[in-house]
């Protein structure tokens, strides 16, 4: 460990002096995959409140609280990340126009705003009831929450369901500049020729979707097990059919621009092909594209062009997100990292481990992502996700 | 008795210190018109500069890895000057060994700190076709990615074309060390914040050489101005060399020259 940035173990060929170190490790690893999340989760709310697929109702809510209990630890790796986080506002108070970085900053709390509103709107009328069905703390938090209107006419309630569809369709472009712009940061790299790609920010974005669908599967069955409740199995076949869908795209992309690299094979292939080949070679090609891309795509395709019984599903829906879930994080690494580990000199490669006690290691790695599902489970206190724990469950034109 | 005997000792005692501060003096009127304490301007014209910013000046560096011969003297020289931590350099020299086959070997250990004393132990000696070494440092971009991509505007050109960090401002993202296309950049573990060459901007600011430029034995490395038509640098790069700049395909528009260099060299 040199200060911030962490050391690579084991150099092959020349790497510049300065490229072995790995400045961008886990934490930024962690910040596209959390974000994405975010995106996802949101898509999958979209897809109910704008698109009106039914069958995802009883998901549509949960997945806006989801989205907001990890978009409140989506800068968490970045603060843990700077070497002078108590400088990290200068971003947004003096940024630089010309750097993609400085627009984070804005792009996300303009989004954080639009979640937290249209959580607000979805669940003003089931706050209006838990408010006067609570005491003490928990009743002037509710009050705090409705902003003190009690008002739950059907006038009202139509107004809030066209205020909530308006959120809804605005925040479906935010969802995909954030993440489209995360990939962005990667892209617009010039230097370095593993990110300088268009492709990064669209591959970036169905990653995300991706990521979010198969988020919202594991945890909601999951959740749904512990309570003892039954899942519901056409909402799950329904996000099933989407995560077919956007993973079909995602990972055709993915490939194809692999595929393009080694077809046009400029000088930067050469870089590239020493880096799949060798240092990215296990967590490249064997890991994410091969057992956690090609495995869960045929299981996808399995699962969609055939009716699978009840059991089936039960067991696969979970198991293929799980294995979603870790492709994106495998593919979050292999971008970050794996666009690290070739030096600039384009003659040689690093390899790269990470610690677990490092101030970025893998201990604060997986604190940063415990985090999110323990404000998931604070929120769960104040949101009701599901309809039968809901006060006007029925009633509610926003479901 | 006693007493006259005082009183001389104190009248010598006062007469050498009146002595001894008459010619401290005398010493300093004269010397101090005379220039001493100026420092001897290196790059001409630079004491005629006044006001916040350099004008009237363009500046250029120059590699001449024909000359170089690998002594680590500038890499030495700049830890010096800068403090440079241990692992992290702000400038290096790379050693190249090209075979009979025309296999290519590079390396750089300790950013060659400690010169090139021992061949390659790898490399068969009797095979070996040709070899030079290769100084690197900050290119300082007329089109600086470091510049474009810092999120507060801690990294900025100075009207005068230079690349310097404010320290007091860099967040310490890393962003700029991933978009330098040539690696000149790394996080300082003392000050937390984004460091690199800065071409001695605080010497060239009272007329004296990059701390580099100045310890080279052999000239390798020169530093001037392109709009004084006398200066060397200005020569060397309207003189039939061959002269390029690294990775051109960027768009960086380098100012650091290299004279001789060899498309081995990336």
């Amino acid at each position: 460990m040199h200060g911030l940035a962490e050391t690579a173990s084991t150099a092959a060929g020349y790497a510049f002096p300065n490229d072995l170190h790995i400045h961008w490790s886990l934490m930024i690893v962690l910040y596209p995959y959390i974000t994405g999340i975010v995106a996802g989760a949101f898509i999958v709310s979209s897809l109910y409140h704008v698109f009106h697929i039914k069958a995802l109702k009883p998901i549509a809510r949960f997945s806006l609280v989801f989205a907001l209990a990890f978009l409140a630890c989506a800068t968490l790796p970045l603060l843990n990340h700077l070497g002078h986080p108590e400088r990290a506002l200068s971003m947004m108070i003096t940024p630089n126009p010309t750097s993609a970085m400085a627009g984070f900053g804005f792009i996300y709390s303009a989004y954080a705003i639009v979640l937290i509103m249209e959580i607000l709107f979805i669940y003003r009328p089931t706050m209006v009831a838990l408010k006067d069905m609570s005491t003490g703390f928990m009743q002037k938090l509710y009050n705090i929450l409705t902003i003190g209107s009690d008002n739950v006419s059907s006038r009202a309630l139509a107004l809030d369901h066209k205020i909530i569809s308006f959120l809804a369709g605005i925040g479906i472009p935010m969802a995909c500049i954030l993440h489209g712009y995360v990939g962005f940061i990667f892209g617009g790299v010039k230097a370095n020729p593993l990110w300088a790609s268009p492709l990064m920010p669209v591959i970036f974005l169905l990653s995300a979707c991706v990521s979010g669908i198969a988020g919202i599967i594991v945890t909601y069955m999951i959740i749904m097990k512990a309570k003892g409740r039954e899942v519901d199995l056409e909402c799950i076949r329904t996000c099933i059919k989407y995560l077919w869908g956007f993973f079909i795209l995602d990972f055709v992309l993915e490939m194809l621009e692999i595929f393009a690299h080694a077809y046009t094979a400029t000088h930067h292939w050469h870089t590239l092909h020493a880096l799949y080949s060798g240092p990215l070679y296990v967590s490249y090609v064997v890991l994410q594209v091969i057992i956690f891309s090609v495995i869960p795509f045929l299981l996808l395709t399995w699962m969609n062009l055939f009716r699978l019984g009840d059991t089936l599903v039960r067991l696969f829906a979970p198991l293929v997100s799980l294995m979603i879930l870790f492709q994106v994080l495998l593919m979050r690494w292999n971008v970050v990292i794996g666009g690290q580990l070739m030096s600039k000199s384009e003659k040689g490669a690093v390899y790269f481990h990470p610690e677990w006690l490092e101030k970025e290691g893998i201990i604060p790695a997986i604190i940063i992502m415990v985090l999110p599902l323990v404000i998931l489970f604070v929120l769960s206190k104040i949101f009701p996700f599901w309809q039968e724990d809901d006060p006007v469950a029925g009633k509610s034109t926003a479901g | 008795m006693k007493d006259i005997q005082a009183e001389i000792s104190k009248d010598r005692r006062a007469f050498i210190k009146k002595v001894l501060g008459g010619t401290i003096a005398g010493s300093l009127f004269l010397v101090i018109p005379a220039g001493a304490m100026d420092i001897p301007e290196q790059i001409a014209g630079m004491l005629e500069e006044d006001g916040p910013f350099i004008t009237k000046k363009k500046f250029a560096f120059i590699v001449d890895i024909t000359r170089c011969i690998g002594c680590g003297s500038c890499c030495v020289a700049d830890k010096n000057e800068y403090n440079v931590p241990d692992g992290n350099y702000r400038t290096w020299v790379e050693r190249y060994v090209i075979d009979v086959d025309d296999n290519v070997y590079v390396d750089s250990p300790n950013g060659g700190l400690d010169g090139y004393q021992v061949p390659r132990e790898d490399v068969v000696q009797d095979t070996i076709r040709d070899t030079f070494f290769v100084p690197k440092l900050c290119n300082m971009c007329e089109k600086p990615s470091c510049v474009q991509v810092c999120p507060v505007g801690a990294t900025y050109q100075t009207d005068d074309g230079f690349v310097l960090i404010d320290e007091k401002r860099c967040v310490a993202c890393s962003y700029c060390v991933q978009a330098c296309p040539y690696s000149v950049r790394f996080i300082n573990p003392v000050t937390k914040t984004a460091d690199k060459c800065t071409w001695c901007y605080h010497r060239v600011r009272k007329g004296l050489l990059p701390a580099c430029v100045e310890v080279c034995p052999v000239k390798a490395r020169l530093f001037g101005d392109l709009n004084d038509r006398e200066s060397e640098v200005y020569k060397i790069l309207h003189q039939p060399h061959v002269i390029s700049v690294l990775k051109p395909g960027m768009g960086n528009k380098p100012s650091l020259h290299y004279v001789g260099l060899r498309r081995e060299v990336v």
